[in-house]
């Protein structure tokens, strides 16, 4: 089981007859010399890990060090049962608030799993379990959706970059939605090829994303772009599901991803010195945290 | 490849805020306790890149001390690493550096105690994987994932023949290899990855080799 890129992933997948998640799992099996029962409970504890984490997020006062992120998550719920009127609808919003949930978990030092950074940690997490309790998925889905967005992230993390500090936020908050969209297909019995084409739409609409958070901190605007993420990924995986098609082949955007990537400037690469964190309030603020930090 | 396993995608669990600058760097600071093999005394870490410009906010100060403290990346006194080097004793000092290094996120790590000392330089690749490529001034590229046998040795023929001969005697698959040295003909470090894990016996057999000067497992 051997693939470098999406395309080769959905060729493997189809021409074995196998999902995204079983060839990943089988490849899992070949690298790592162990059991199937050991790969397959490594990654039910990640779904556990996340599965509190969203809980935390939604039901406890969060609040970072800096201030700057914390109770967002709550919010959104809150809204969610009181107003008559939801513009964007339930579901997109379930997907948000878990998203943020969990990202909010992470800027407060509490404990994630890293998806693929924890910069990015909302979007999986959001996006599977919100799809989970649409769909009545069992356990066993959701732990094979975390391998379906592995498999996608293996390939994106090996032809381009995730991390924001190499990449921007389009590497890591953009391969995370892809990845999600690809995950929740699967979950929505997709076949492989409409994986591929959610992770195309998905991270086209994150290409370019710099990484400028205020402070240098993973609060601001880190939790509305896993928010975000959350409700692109949802809609990405609806229009593959409807058939709609990128124009642009899957390894492609993910190329044009990396050579944008390459292209940015340092400063708008997780270094807080371009983009919202050179604004006069990105200023202050990171002065004020600092300032009281160094106290 | 740079990553080869699905839960260097999914994973590690850990204690937030940045993978790269939280996770990746407590693995940078554990990889270094890990070499220099007991808790240190003092302890210099020299920042650069991103990794000088945010530390702060992303606790990689606090992560890398608590990699330091042999915490793992999901251990939650991470989060009060700092307060727990003050208490054990363990003096611990930062350096912002301005160089531009080759990888935004870069950190040198000097440790310390009355029984010697050792340099370690990481980088923290993305996602909480990290690499160390420099360790007592010699260039090398380990992942930590393998387990790995790090072999200081006199910079002569024979010396990697038989380090490799010890471990074909007890069916020790070596996966990854590479020599490094200062210069011709004096010190010299094999770091060695292997498919099965090395015992202390096996450690201390590899030690009492001739030209053989120090064996480390990682």
């Amino acid at each position: 089981m051997e693939f470098r890129t999406v395309a080769e992933l959905v060729e493997l997948a189809e021409t074995e007859g196998l999902s995204i998640s079983e060839v990943m799992i089988r490849k899992e099996m070949e690298t790592s010399q162990k059991s199937r029962e050991e790969i397959f409970g490594l990654m039910e504890e990640n779904l556990s890990t996340m599965e509190k984490a969203i809980e935390k997020g939604l039901n406890e006062e969060i609040r970072s060090q800096s201030g700057l992120s914390g109770g967002d998550a709550r919010k959104i719920r809150q809204h969610m049962k009181k107003a008559k009127v939801l513009l964007s609808g339930a579901e997109v919003l379930e997907a948000v608030s878990r998203s943020m949930s969990v990202s909010e978990v992470n800027a407060s030092m509490g404990t994630i799993v890293a998806t693929p950074t924890a910069g990015a940690c909302g979007i999986l997490p959001g996006c599977v379990f919100t799809a989970a309790e649409r769909l009545n998925s069992d356990r066993e889905t959701m732990v094979r959706a975390l391998f379906v967005s592995g498999a996608i992230g293996y390939c994106i993390a090996n032809n381009a970059f995730i991390s924001g500090a190499a990449g921007g936020c389009q590497a890591e908050v953009g391969s995370a939605t892809a990845m999600s969209a690809a995950a929740v297909v699967e979950m929505a019995g997709g076949p492989p090829s409409q994986s591929a084409e959610a992770v195309a739409i998905a991270l086209k609409n994150m290409l370019g994303l710099v990484c400028d958070p205020v402070a240098g901190l993973v609060e601001a605007p880190c939790v509305k772009r896993n928010a975000m993420g959350g409700a692109i990924a949802m809609v990405a995986a609806d229009m593959a599901m409807a058939g709609v098609k990128s124009v642009i082949p899957t390894d492609e955007v993910i190329e044009a991803m990396f050579r944008i990537g390459r292209d940015m400037p340092p400063r708008l690469k997780e270094t807080a010195l371009g983009g919202l964190a050179a604004t006069p309030t990105g200023r202050s603020l990171e002065r004020k945290i600092f300032g009281n930090l160094e106290e | 490849m740079k990553y080869r396993s699905v839960f260097d995608i999914i994973g590690p669990v850990m204690i937030g805020p940045s993978s790269s600058h939280t996770a990746g760097a407590a693995r940078i600071g554990r990889a270094a306790r890990s070499l220099f093999g007991r808790k240190p005394r003092r302890v210099t870490v020299t920042l650069y890149g991103s990794f000088a410009k945010t530390y702060r906010g992303h606790g990689t100060d606090i992560a890398i001390v608590g990699g330091i403290l042999n915490f793992d990346t999901d251990d939650e006194r991470i989060v009060h690493s700092l307060e727990i080097a003050r208490e054990e004793g363990v003096e611990v000092t930062f350096v912002e550096s301005e160089e531009v290094p080759e990888h935004p996120n870069t950190a040198r790590l000097h440790l310390e105690d009355e029984e010697g000392e050792i340099e370690v330089v990481g980088i923290s690749v993305g996602g909480g994987k990290m690499e160390l490529v420099e360790l007592n001034g010699f260039e090398l590229r380990l992942s930590g994932n393998a387990p790995a046998l790090l072999v200081t040795h006199v910079d002569r023929y024979g010396a990697v023949a038989k380090v490799a001969g010890v471990l074909a005697n007890h069916r020790i698959n070596i996966g990854y290899m590479q020599v490094s040295r200062k210069e011709r003909g004096s010190e010299a470090l094999m770091i060695i990855e292997t498919d099965q894990a090395v015992s202390d016996s096996l450690r201390k057999e590899l030690s009492e080799l001739t030209d053989i000067t120090g064996v480390t497992i990682l």
